[in-house]
């Protein structure tokens, strides 16, 4: 157990122990990965049933593009995502430089703030802001879808953005500005491209949790728009329908892709 | 940007802090006063509101009924915690200290599933563990039962929905906490005598204890509070504390009693966080 040297997988598995440990890695990835796979595979299947196999077949796919309710609700995610993304990252960002660049009264609290945001149960946000846009007579709808996914979304990308910066070494904004630039330009020409990795993946973030969102989005949305997350849920409460596994599938491999695109944008920005 | 670390406040700082300030404070802090006004407040008949001071919701609470969904909320939501980290705890062992160069590859399966849509995740389980779903032909093909069990709408099936859901957010912070573990301090231990049993208990299990705490609390804290899966897997029989609330808003429209439930879970579950945190130290969180 204590060797530490590099070699393929098998080597130093050679024990029960170790043995053991494996064969219950393997199970806990099997519990992980069969629920999704059991899900696309049944997308193709040609009957109506999630559940016994009768023939490969495509048309769920087609069900799934003709449904209008679908492609309405996924570009109402979209733009919800883009948006309260846009906004959050521009607010948390400024958050982060608060925090991280300046000591003043009230530091403490603003912190507690950002966290509380964080760690607030979605359902005790999704109820008080109801509850809010109600007593103010805001109508629901995809505004007030936007509003409380930024306001979610802030402290995400405070955090994100404030991890980035502790770690920057100040010295190179003091020598621009030594050489004669001003606060502004300092921010965007020195500042702003050292921590670009932190604001995208603060970014990035921002967007896969508004896009992802469903109880905040259960509650603020009304009856006339909803987003993705509303729609399939609706969708499973209507009953289980192959067009549902299709409909999985494609959010699963958008998913895979996003990741690895995102992976590799921030590695590529990290050594840029 | 120059120096500027003084305890006052200037023109930049303000410009900066203002959006958020703004934003947080009447889109977050603002509603949450609104539901603590009215958890104090008595529900008219007709879904309206009085204000006041009616401390008759929370002793609502109190009610067998509804002790009875407190109860189990927290009962599964412990559960749930327990089973992660046993499921979790030898997985993130294994690719910590097993992995080797593929240790990569072992994380991001686990951020795979983790990232993908919840509501996705718990259709799986409405379909694996419906009517004649997966679940009841495997225990059929097994000889376990002979005629379809009733799995969906339990207790169980919500733990396992949870557990399914919640894994990765416990795998994630205890591998980042013994990826960091220096195995010569294992290797010292067993050179001075130490089983391979008691060099893990004395050792390793220890030293990735903040990582065991911030995982318990990520599991704990959104699956206490949450409201889809049981509302999916649970069904009208397995109601948890989350679809309570829910139902006070939408269905019952009694919002005092709602606003009550909510600042009590919110209390609970923020207490909990603030107390692990106090114990453990903000930064072997954050580190773990």
């Amino acid at each position: 157990m204590g060797d530490s040297k590099g070699g393929p997988l098998a080597k130093g598995l050679g024990n029960l122990s170790d043995r053991a440990l494996l064969l219950f890695a393997g199970f806990v990835y099997l519990f992980l990965y069969a629920p999704i796979f059991v899900l696309v595979f049944f997308s193709f299947n040609s009957s109506r049933s999630t559940q016994t196999w009768t023939g490969f077949s495509l048309k769920w796919y087609g069900a799934l593009l003709q449904d209008q309710s679908v492609l309405k609700a996924f570009y109402t995610s979209l733009i919800v995502g883009v948006s309260s993304t846009v906004i959050a990252t521009a607010i948390g960002t400024f958050t982060a430089l608060a925090l991280v660049r300046y000591g003043f009264r009230g530091k403490g609290f603003t912190d507690s703030i950002v966290y509380a945001a964080t760690v607030m149960p979605e359902i005790v946000v999704g109820v008080s802001l109801l509850v809010f846009f109600v007593a103010a007579s805001i109508p629901l709808g995809i505004t007030t879808i936007i509003i409380a996914h930024v306001a979610f979304n802030i402290s995400f990308v405070t955090i994100v953005v404030r991890a980035r910066l502790s770690g920057m070494d100040r010295s190179i904004e003091e020598a621009a500005q030594d050489l004669g630039a001003n606060p502004f330009n300092t921010f965007l020409r020195v500042t702003l491209p050292l921590i670009l990795p932190g604001v995208v993946a603060g970014a990035l973030l921002a967007f896969t949790l508004s896009f992802d969102d469903f109880v905040i989005t259960f509650f603020v949305a009304g009856v006339g728009s909803s987003t993705l997350p509303l729609k399939i849920y609706s969708m499973i409460k209507f009953g289980v329908s192959p067009v549902i596994n299709a409909l999985s599938t494609v959010i699963l491999v958008a998913t895979v892709l996003f990741i690895f695109g995102g992976g590799r944008l921030f590695i590529k920005k990290e050594e840029g | 940007m120059g120096e500027k670390k003084g305890r006052g406040w200037s023109l930049g700082l303000a410009g900066l802090l203002a959006p958020a300030a703004f934003w947080l404070g009447i889109f977050f802090v603002i509603p949450l006063l609104f539901i603590l006004a009215y958890s104090f407040g008595t529900s008219g008949v007709y879904g309206g509101i009085t204000l006041g001071f009616n401390p008759g919701n929370y002793l609502k609470v109190f009610d067998p009924l509804y002790l009875k969904i407190v109860g189990r909320t927290l009962l599964i939501a412990t559960l749930n915690t327990l089973l992660c980290l046993a499921l979790g705890y030898p997985l993130a062992y294994f690719i910590a200290f097993k992995g080797r160069k593929y240790r990569n590859v072992l994380i991001l399966m686990v951020m795979i599933p983790f990232w993908t849509s919840l509501l996705v995740r718990a259709y799986a389980w409405v379909v694996i563990l419906g009517g004649n779903g997966l679940a009841n032909k495997a225990l059929q093909f097994l000889h376990l039962t002979d005629k379809p069990l009733n799995l969906i709408f339990t207790p169980q099936a919500v733990t396992m929905g949870l557990v399914y859901s919640y894994l990765p957010f416990m795998i994630l912070p205890l591998y980042a906490a013994l990826e960091r573990f220096d195995t010569r301090l294992k290797e010292a231990a067993q050179d001075l005598g130490a089983s391979r049993w008691h060099t893990f208990w004395r050792v390793t299990f220890p030293i990735s204890m903040p990582g065991v705490i911030a995982g318990s609390i990520l599991v704990f804290i959104p699956s206490a509070g949450e409201f889809v899966i049981p509302d999916l897997l649970g069904g009208s029989r397995t109601v948890m504390v989350g679809n309570l609330i829910q139902q006070q808003f939408l269905n019952a429209r009694d919002w005092a009693f709602g606003s009550a439930l909510s600042i009590i879970l919110a209390v609970l579950l923020i207490g909990a966080i603030m107390y692990y945190v106090r114990r453990v130290g903000t930064d072997q969180l954050e580190g773990g």
